[in-house]
């Protein structure tokens, strides 16, 4: 039961950086268009995700609630030493989630629309940036339980070149996932072209900044490098995620939709997990310590009851989410009833 | 203001936003299924534009209300870590079937906002329900988490260990029933007022007459049931406080001296140093009747809790107050109401009577805050009733006042945006039809 829940936990991690990253890449792309293609991928945006943004964001609430019942010790450490990230993390969540519904609903078109716009493409931006320094401040060694001064208690183990590359690292890869998602999604061959170069960027981009992450990270003493050479499953899952990219440039270089999608979607898999393995066992590392999965898991019961609770919500949960996305992929909404 | 202070306000605010959102995200649905029901049953255009307009309601509040929650759902640890670090494994069990609830509510939701003209009208109908029965699913597994907090149980309490963890008999702790049921009656109460409210006032204006009043006419007449049916919840509630939390019953009622046929203190000033209730009506033995069922029962007194276990009595004293006031006024209100439906009379249609009902907008929402004030101060000092206290529960990180006022500035924003929203999508309903003038006013 407790695989079953660690299980879970990873799927929710995995899933919200899927389709919660998508739909940040999307208010990533609208951030760095310019011109009427800002426009056409607000519209698009809202054609392709309108009706499955708020279960895309769900999977955080799950991760967070298996966190909290299962693995108590991470949640509350994390919440001490990480507040004030996480804190802008959810500055990031709560804008971003009501200015996308309000620009929508607001029936009159005026000045609020571009407050609208500015706080959904700023805290796109601004929330996958939090949420990397939050992992790349787990797995940094950066947080000194210790520590006897606000500055280094609080803000030093964030506030660092590792955790920024680690954030600007998953803010592109939010970028590149929309990007190749909303090429399938583009009305016009124009736009479609547009998407796919704006792909490329990204995946560019991606690289390099992935890159920049391992360059920091060595500089910085956080041997990821070494640390993935003894853990062989993190190792071939780099390789892999690595593999992938040719194979992903010839897929849009030949116009394929899905494609590209399904090695968009491998590659975060394998850099989850390239991540994840090379920690083993721990799930945080602090200077002083690590704190693991095992070690930190609440008691039988808690865990039985709760791998019961996710394995029947999920016989809910799945088959619907499934329905939804299928529906509204086989008639997309249509932008003009909007208005 | 020090950090406990600064972290019980900041959790105050956060959960009297959220319970706003939650109740009418919770609520409005029903509403919005019925009108659809409606539509289904007779094809009159009314009512699927009220349905229409009602559903964009949901969406901006179940959009406010879920982030909202998020937020909860992470401020539980940024401000209580000690607590969530033994209460988690204990009552989580209610969270982990609500995250399952409120997905389905945000998957139901998107068919349903997205799903007209798309999918069979029966079934585009029955996502609609889907949202208010998941919607409400989730708020009493929330309640049932709030309650056990009021009355821990599934584990044993050892030398500080937290020992043999029953996270079933956990969730359905002796309070969950009680706090639930009344907690769901105030959301209709609250909704079906408020919403009715809003549509009273339209109705005066004298635009869309037939559409207000389609919508008066349900939602008021939910909230006018869940109004007469409260008080009987509220009487479960006062039993089981009495016998549960009997210091928080004490100060509810400023009751400072333990006694036999104690008496039920109205209003009232309570003067803590002296302890004594000035310029209360007192009603002989009431209160043994209402805790007890026995109007010359023992009710316990503060003077049996010792000093340091004691609530704040002044706040909760008035909370309640306020709380059960407004619940009178609406349970009056809704028996005029339903009467006049029932016998035809014309009076509901008054002006004078659709300003008064427009006046009592917020009186159910009032209760609900009031209710929560009672319940969560009336706890204090324990986060955990006679298990942990508040202060032993917070976080060690300095410097909480400054995410307090970070965190207020949010709320008052988004309640800001959130009113002028409303505002434009009603002025906007009266822009689209502009219906003839209707005479029956």
């Amino acid at each position: 039961m407790f695989y079953v829940v660690v299980a879970f936990l990873y799927v929710s991690i995995l899933f919200y950086l899927l389709f919660g990253g998508a739909d940040f890449g999307a208010g990533i792309i609208e951030l760095f268009s310019r011109g009427s293609l800002k426009e056409r991928t607000r519209l698009l945006t809202y054609q392709a995700i309108g009706p499955i943004w708020e279960a895309n964001h769900m999977w955080l609430i799950i991760a967070i609630v298996i966190l909290f019942v299962g693995f108590p010790e991470i949640y509350t450490f994390t919440s001490v030493y990480l507040h004030i990230p996480l804190s802008l993390l959810l500055v990031g969540i709560i804008a971003r989630g009501t200015a996308f519904i309000f620009r929508h609903y607001d029936p009159v078109e005026d000045y609020f629309q571009k407050i609208y716009n500015a706080i959904f493409v700023y805290s796109s931006f601004m929330t996958p940036f939090f949420l990397g320094i939050l992992a790349g401040t787990a797995i940094s060694g950066r947080i000194d339980t210790e520590a006897q001064d606000f500055f280094s208690a609080y803000i030093q183990p964030w506030l660092g070149w590792f955790p920024v590359s680690v954030g600007l690292f998953t803010v592109v890869l939010c970028g590149f996932m929309a990007a190749v998602y909303l090429i399938g999604e583009a009305n016009t061959v124009e736009d479609r072209d547009l998407f796919r170069q704006k792909a490329f960027r990204m995946n560019m981009l991606a690289v390099v900044s992935g890159a920049l992450v391992f360059l920091v990270g060595e500089l910085q003493g956080i041997r990821l490098f070494t640390e993935l050479l003894s853990h062989p499953i993190g190792f071939i899952a780099m390789i892999a995620a690595t593999l992938a990219l040719p194979i992903t440039w010839i897929m849009l270089r030949k116009k394929k939709v899905y494609w590209p999608r399904i090695m968009v979607g491998f590659q975060i898999t394998m850099i989850l997990l390239t991540l994840g393995a090379s920690q083993h066992p721990d799930f945080i590392i602090f200077r002083n310590g690590a704190i693991s999965l095992e070690g930190a898991a609440a008691g039988e019961s808690t865990i039985f009851s709760l791998a019961m609770a996710l394995l029947i919500g999920s016989l809910f949960i799945l088959p619907a989410l499934f329905y939804l996305i299928y529906s509204f992929q086989k008639q997309p909404v249509s932008v003009k009833k909007l208005n | 203001m020090d950090d406990l202070m600064a972290a019980r306000s900041q959790m105050a605010l956060s959960l009297g936003f959220h319970i706003i959102f939650a109740c009418i995200g919770m609520i409005m649905p029903f509403f919005m299924a019925i009108s659809h029901y409606k539509y289904l049953k007779t094809g009159k255009d009314k009512y699927k534009t009220l349905t229409k307009a009602w559903s964009k309601g949901v969406a901006i509040f179940f959009v406010t209300g879920a982030v909202s929650g998020t937020m909860l759902s992470f401020e539980l640890g940024l401000l209580w870590p000690e607590f969530m670090k033994h209460a988690g494994p204990i009552f989580g069990m209610p969270f982990s079937l609500e995250g399952t609830a409120f997905f389905i509510e945000a998957i139901a939701l998107g068919f349903y906002l997205y799903g007209w003209e798309k999918f069979r009208p029966w079934f585009h109908w029955f996502t609609g329900v889907v949202v208010g029965v998941s919607g409400l699913a989730s708020g009493i597994l929330v309640v049932a988490a709030n309650a056990w907090m009021n009355s821990p149980a599934g584990f044993d309490y050892i030398d500080g260990q937290y020992l043999n963890i029953d996270p079933i008999a956990a969730m359905f702790n002796d309070a969950w029933f009680s706090q639930a049921l009344h907690m769901i009656l105030a959301a209709f109460v609250a909704t079906g007022f408020a919403v009715a409210g809003i549509h009273a006032w339209m109705l005066t204006k004298g635009k869309n007459q037939e559409i207000h009043r389609s919508a008066l006419k349900i939602a008021l007449t939910l909230g006018a049931v869940a109004a007469i049916l409260q008080p009987i919840s509220g009487d479960i509630s006062a039993k089981d406080v009495a016998e549960r939390q009997p210091a928080k019953l004490a100060a509810m009622e400023a009751h400072y001296h333990t006694e036999k046929g104690a008496p039920l203190i109205i209003g009232g000033i309570p003067d803590e140093e002296n302890k004594t209730v000035n310029y209360a009506i007192k009603i002989p033995g009431a209160l043994s009747f209402l805790a007890h069922g026995d109007f010359e029962a023992e009710v316990i007194g503060l003077d049996q809790i010792p000093a340091d276990e004691q609530p704040p009595v002044t706040v909760t004293h008035f909370a309640f107050q306020i709380m059960v006031a407004c619940g009178m006024i609406l349970m009056l209100t809704g028996i005029t109401w339903l009467f006049g439906q029932w016998r035809k009379k014309s009076y509901i249609h008054h002006p004078s009577y659709l300003k008064l009902i427009a006046f009592l907008t917020p009186l159910g929402f009032i209760a609900v805050e009031a209710g929560w004030v009672v319940t969560e101060v009336g706890r204090q000092p324990w986060i955990l009733h006679g298990i942990m206290k508040t202060e032993d529960a917070v976080t060690p990180m300095p410097g909480i006042v400054w995410s307090f006022i970070l965190y207020s500035l949010i709320y008052i924003s988004l309640a800001g945006i959130v009113s002028l929203l409303l505002y434009r999508q009603i002025k906007n309903l009266d822009k689209t039809k502009n219906e003839p003038f209707a005479s029956n006013t």
